[in-house]
């Protein structure tokens, strides 16, 4: 549904977007990372017709966004970073303007926007001007804005920003029902949105692709991924730590803490092998009195800061990277 | 077309939503009036015809169009919503064209509220309403003018005070460029040809012909091929400077 050939984006000297080149077909949820001025909102922008690239291309359901831009607009729902809407119109006005634009009339228009304002709740507000509203009912017209069509792409930029934890939620869930019969692209910083909606994520920064996979995927490349913590008493933390080391597919051992006479210690694996069954059979084998025992999984933040910060997950880059 | 009425409703709507409209609407009118009794000699010509209420039309404007003016792309680009009006899929053509009708739809219904005063003159005396009649489509077509490059000029920044006075300083040249203060100044040194091109450029010149009642076409076709020029022009800037 989304094909990205080779896009890149250039202001004067600055390379916002370099070659990237990515696609998401229909029924996936594409989480876009990357710190503050990676690029992401450039090339969402890119997506959405409203900036031209300077080289490469982008197709949207088939039809090139420069080419054939209003072709690409009518099957696309955008909601722009701050979702910025008219302040002066109430939001039934506003939507109802949208609708109009977006080629409904009569029965048909008034039911594309109820039909939305229930789906995002904003049936309270509906005849207050819209610069009257709270941050959370601005985006939520924005966000009604981008879907009154049912478009087959929804490209939101931020769409969670500035919410409270229950609205965050409930546009989560949004999300997630329009998820199966669209191809959708969301941008964020918010790592654990990206676990709760995403089919996909790509991290960006300095308008390249870092990476590329599943959450899962991306969790995978921690570097505690896979590791097991023991909590031990003080007095066996040092056979239990050297029993540990022996252990095959063990690659380090680390002292975590220790306090009320329990030592914990982090034994990582070699390439994040699972290695607890392992290491459990070794502990007990040497007679270790084990307190407690987990399996890390790893912190999407962890890797995220290691690829973008051009650290351990940044050489191992993977099989997407463009530089 | 459906695009361009639709954008052009909704801008409209929010001249109405706010006080806009009303200060704008009030003001013209007072102005207008006062202008045309007190400085026009409006009773003590004698005559029975509006000439001295359209003489202060383009001065007016000078001031009032680009009131109008300047908030239609500069306020869109500050506030973000161009990146909202310009990802729908209407051309950049049908908004500009959109924003420009309803700005001159609105200062055309200021312009026909002033009809108390043909009422007046039609009952002092025995006008010619025909050039008082053209006289009316003159001045709206001069504001039309006004308010393409009005609206051309709004769309190269984000701020609307620039975007007021730099419109009303091009205004300004468009409007002057027929006096004789302007004319020497180009004599000096410039060929006749120059000289004669800005004074044809002169909304006073062409205006005060329509006003009174010399009516030749060209004075309508040089008001509409410079709103012609001037949105082509707006269509360019917006499609430049929107990402910026």
């Amino acid at each position: 549904m989304i094909a990205l050939d080779r896009l890149s984006k250039a202001f004067g000297d600055l390379v916002a977007v370099d070659n990237v080149s990515l696609s998401v077909a229909r029924g996936e949820v594409l989480g876009f990372l990357g710190p503050n001025g990676a690029g992401k909102s450039t090339t969402m922008k890119m997506i959405a017709g409203f900036l031209e690239p300077s080289s490469g291309n982008a197709m949207v359901s088939g039809f090139d966004v420069v080419a054939s831009p209003v072709d690409v607009k009518k099957r696309i729902g955008y909601l722009p970073e701050g979702a910025p809407t008219y302040g002066d119109m109430t939001p039934r006005r506003f939507l109802d303007f949208i609708a109009q634009v977006r080629g409904f009339d009569g029965a048909e228009r008034s039911r594309r926007v109820d039909e939305v304002v229930e789906k995002v709740i904003l049936g309270e507000v509906m005849s207050q001007p819209i610069e009257t509203l709270s941050k959370g009912f601005k985006r939520r017209v924005g966000l009604a804005q981008s879907m009154l069509h049912d478009p087959e792409v929804l490209i939101l930029d931020e769409p969670t920003d500035g919410l409270d934890p229950n609205q965050k939620h409930h546009v989560r869930g949004l999300i997630q029902d329009m998820a199966h019969d669209k191809a959708i692209i969301v941008s964020t910083h918010i790592l654990e949105e990206v676990e709760a909606v995403c089919s996909r994520a790509v991290i960006i920064a300095h308008g390249k692709i870092l990476a590329d996979g599943t959450p899962d995927e991306l969790i995978a490349r921690a570097r505690n991924h896979n590791a097991v913590v023991v909590g031990v008493t003080s007095s066996g933390a040092d056979k239990a730590a050297k029993t540990a080391v022996a252990v095959d597919g063990v690659e380090t051992v680390e002292t975590l803490s220790s306090t009320n006479g329990i030592d914990r210690l982090r034994i990582l694996p070699k390439a994040g092998a699972a290695i607890v069954l392992s290491v459990g059979d070794a502990m007990k084998a040497a007679d270790v009195d084990i307190r407690e025992i987990f399996v890390e999984k790893g912190a999407l933040d962890d890797v995220f800061r290691d690829v973008t910060m051009g650290g351990d997950g940044g050489q191992k880059g993977g099989e997407n990277e463009h530089a | 077309m459906r695009n361009t009425r639709i954008i052009a409703s909704r801008e409209l709507m929010s001249y109405f939503a706010t006080p806009v409209a009303y200060v704008f609407i009030v003001i013209f009118l007072a102005f207008t009036g006062a202008l045309a009794f007190y400085m026009g000699g409006f009773f003590n010509s004698g005559r029975a015809d509006l000439v001295p209420f359209f003489f202060y039309h383009t001065w007016l404007y000078l001031l009032l169009i680009p009131a109008i003016s300047m908030r239609l792309w500069a306020e869109e680009r500050k506030t973000g919503t161009i990146e909202l009006l310009m990802t729908l899929p209407v051309s950049t053509t049908e908004a500009v064209l959109g924003k420009f009708l309803a700005a001159w739809l609105f200062s055309g219904v200021a312009l026909a509220l002033t009809f108390p005063m043909w009422i007046t003159v039609n009952y002092l005396g025995d006008p010619d309403n025909g050039v008082i009649f053209a006289s009316y489509i003159g001045s709206f077509v001069m504001a039309g003018a006004y308010l393409a490059i009005g609206s051309c000029i709004s769309a190269l920044t984000k701020n609307q005070v620039i975007a007021f006075i730099v419109a009303a300083a091009v205004c300004f040249i468009f409007t002057m460029s027929g006096l004789e203060l302007v004319l020497n100044f180009f004599r000096l040194w410039a060929p006749d040809l120059l000289v004669d091109t800005v004074s044809s450029m002169s909304f006073l010149t062409h205006f005060r012909a329509i006003t009174k009642g010399v009516i030749d076409i060209r004075d309508f076709i040089f008001f509409g091929s410079l709103i012609a020029v001037f949105l082509f022009a707006n269509v360019v800037a917006v499609d430049a400077k929107k990402g910026a």
